[in-house]
């Protein structure tokens, strides 16, 4: 910090008289009434913004939640104690819900940041055309998730793309989008498609952090590919490892493009997931109550899965 | 050191050997993959291109992904008769532009605020920040559809259902961003507001003529991160707009899927929606060479 003002300056002041400055200067700043009032002016379109409309709605996702509140109604909220919850937990439809959405987390997390690391490492090569093998992998994430429902919509119709290309290897495929037992399934298939491109280039941006010398040391001392990526790579990518599971899981948990796309939470809802029943029960039913119940829900298992994430990940580091 | 190394690496030949068989199997798998990622985008783009008899003909041969037969912009045609495509594209434009504009401005601010000035409560703030990025929109869709159906509208009336506005004011302020920005205001060296403030330049000038120009990397990070989202926007204007002539793009597409169903002219609707944002990703990069 010294340095850099004393090469500014034309004739440099000695260190101490510059420490002085400073520190005279932030005892003259600290009470600095114009530094707040700017600050204030600053950060007031940010703050009348998000309190509106982020901190009300998530203030009123517990409120209504215990409220009778309709969408559109002339009458205002009245309290009705758990009501909502007693409904919900009643509701075969919402355990249906909750399992769906829970299972389509937990495969969708592992497949995906999987895949997605497995398809940085065979594109962070320098080869010829790498750019454009880069370019295609990255076209669905590209491509609008209502257009990628809706195109595999008609590919994984019965008599669709997919089966009739199963077809030809002699296997019969299923009504894969109308089948209780594959429909969920069938969704996690096509999202992965989708999102493994976006998580490839996040992994991709990671190791290419990591310093080549390190590969060259270990190459010389005669390590494998495996024992490179397991005590030079693996390590490295801790940072990017925790951003890539909390992004994924958090789109995971809020499955609802798809389902509204493609199934409406059929067959027997068996795709139904948590957001999708909120938005049924707030916006088409205008059951504005029941709905924050449901979103109240959908948020408490957001916020725990991030929580026990976050716990793993500060574990790991204090090992270190 | 690095001489040594490279004196290793060259009189290893086997090595060599290896990475080549390595490079023609690593080459194969690639180029599977861009069957795998690419080809259904092919084949909606070639099966907007015909009627829907031929589309389903074709599926169970090669023919599927090749515009081959009875190749016609017919599908393109009906579309436009069909929707107003041109109203629902400049829809989607403006509000995704609006979004990411008043984006980075209300943002940045913010950040500049807490990354540059010293006053008290800067902490808590940044902590509610951090606090609601874990916060998936989808929590708060159906309160805040209830909320904005409450909030003054600026003619006078209540509530922003069914209105431009409701579709880009409750998206610009970002948690995201603005941590995004403060954490690159944040490594912008202190002394150059020291040194402006010493040339009598206010805060504000300090923000417009020193951080943000030198801020360049940060703006286009959050303008693309932002512009995404607010493209493919589909939830909400679902819920929260019924005029038609509002609507953006995306939504535009349910029309296709409630009245009688035509595949070709689905696939050519996707196509439309799809081209101009491959194009526009590809830009900076096309733009680099």
């Amino acid at each position: 910090m010294t340095q850099t003002i004393g090469a500014a300056h034309p004739n440099p002041p000695t260190v101490p008289t510059i420490e002085n400055i400073t520190r005279k200067q932030r005892r003259f700043e600290k009470p600095q009434r114009s530094q707040r009032i700017t600050a204030a002016w600053l950060i007031a379109p940010a703050a009348v913004l998000g309190i509106t409309f982020v901190l009300i709605p998530i203030a009123l996702t517990f409120a209504l939640a215990f409220t009778n509140a309709k969408l559109v109604s002339p009458q205002g909220p009245q309290f009705v104690g758990i009501d909502n919850f007693t409904r919900l937990f009643g509701d075969p439809v919402f355990w249906k819900s909750l399992r769906n959405t829970v299972l389509f987390a937990i495969f969708v997390v592992p497949i995906q940041a999987g895949l997605a690391l497995a398809l940085a490492l065979l594109i962070n090569v320098k080869v010829k055309g790498v750019n454009f093998f880069r370019t295609v992998y990255f076209l669905p994430v590209v491509t609008s998730m209502v257009v990628i429902s809706m195109l595999w919509l008609f590919m994984y119709r019965q008599d669709g793309l997919i089966n009739q290309l199963l077809a030809q290897l002699g296997i019969t495929g299923p009504d894969w989008l109308g089948n209780p037992t594959t429909a969920l399934a069938s969704i996690l298939f096509m999202s992965v498609w989708q999102g493994v491109g976006f998580h490839m280039v996040i992994w991709l941006s990671g190791l290419q952090t990591i310093s080549q010398d390190m590969y060259e040391a270990s190459a010389i001392d005669g390590a494998t590919n495996w024992q490179q990526f397991r005590y030079i790579t693996w390590p490295a990518l801790r940072q990017t490892r925790t951003f890539i599971l909390v992004t994924i899981t958090i789109s995971a948990f809020s499955l609802f493009t798809q389902v509204q796309v493609m199934t409406q939470g059929g067959p027997l809802d068996s795709t139904s997931t948590l957001v999708f029943l909120a938005v049924r029960a707030g916006y088409q039913q205008q059951q504005t109550g029941y709905a924050a119940a449901i979103s109240l829900i959908f948020f408490l298992l957001v916020l725990s899965v991030s929580l026990v994430q976050r716990y793993l990940t500060r574990d790991k580091d204090v090992k270190k | 050191m690095t001489e040594t190394l490279s004196h290793v690496a060259e009189v290893v030949p086997p090595a060599e050997k290896v990475s080549r068989g390595r490079l023609i199997g690593g080459y194969l798998v690639k180029i599977v993959l861009v069957g795998v990622f690419g080809l259904p985008l092919l084949f909606m783009f070639v099966s907007s291109l015909k009627p829907d008899l031929q589309i389903f003909g074709d599926l169970t041969s090669v023919k599927a992904f090749i515009p081959v037969g009875d190749i016609s912009l017919n599908n393109y045609s009906a579309v436009f008769d069909r929707v107003p495509f041109w109203q629902f594209m400049m829809n989607s434009i403006v509000l995704s532009v609006l979004t990411v504009v008043l984006g980075i401005i209300v943002n940045s601010m913010c950040a500049f605020a807490l990354a540059r000035l010293r006053f008290r409560g800067k902490m808590v703030i940044l902590g509610i920040i951090l606090a609601t990025l874990i916060v998936p929109f989808e929590t708060l869709a159906l309160p805040l559809l209830w909320w904005v159906n409450k909030l003054p509208y600026y003619d006078g009336s209540i509530g922003w259902l069914d209105t431009y506005e409701v579709q880009f004011v409750p998206f610009i302020a970002n948690a995201f961003a603005i941590y995004l920005f403060y954490q690159y205001f944040d490594s912008i060296p202190k002394e150059l507001d020291e040194a402006a403030k010493v040339d009598g330049a206010s805060w504000f000038t300090i923000y417009r003529k020193i951080v943000m120009p030198l801020s360049g990397p940060a703006i286009a990070t959050v303008a693309i991160l932002t512009f995404l989202p607010a493209w493919n926007q589909y939830l909400w204007p679902l819920m929260s707009v019924q005029t038609e002539s509002l609507r953006p793009v995306l939504v535009g597409l349910d029309y296709f899927k409630q009245l009688n169903t035509s595949w070709g002219q689905i696939m050519a609707y996707a196509s439309l929606i799809t081209i101009p944002v491959c194009i526009v990703h590809r830009l900076p990069a096309l733009l680099h060479q």
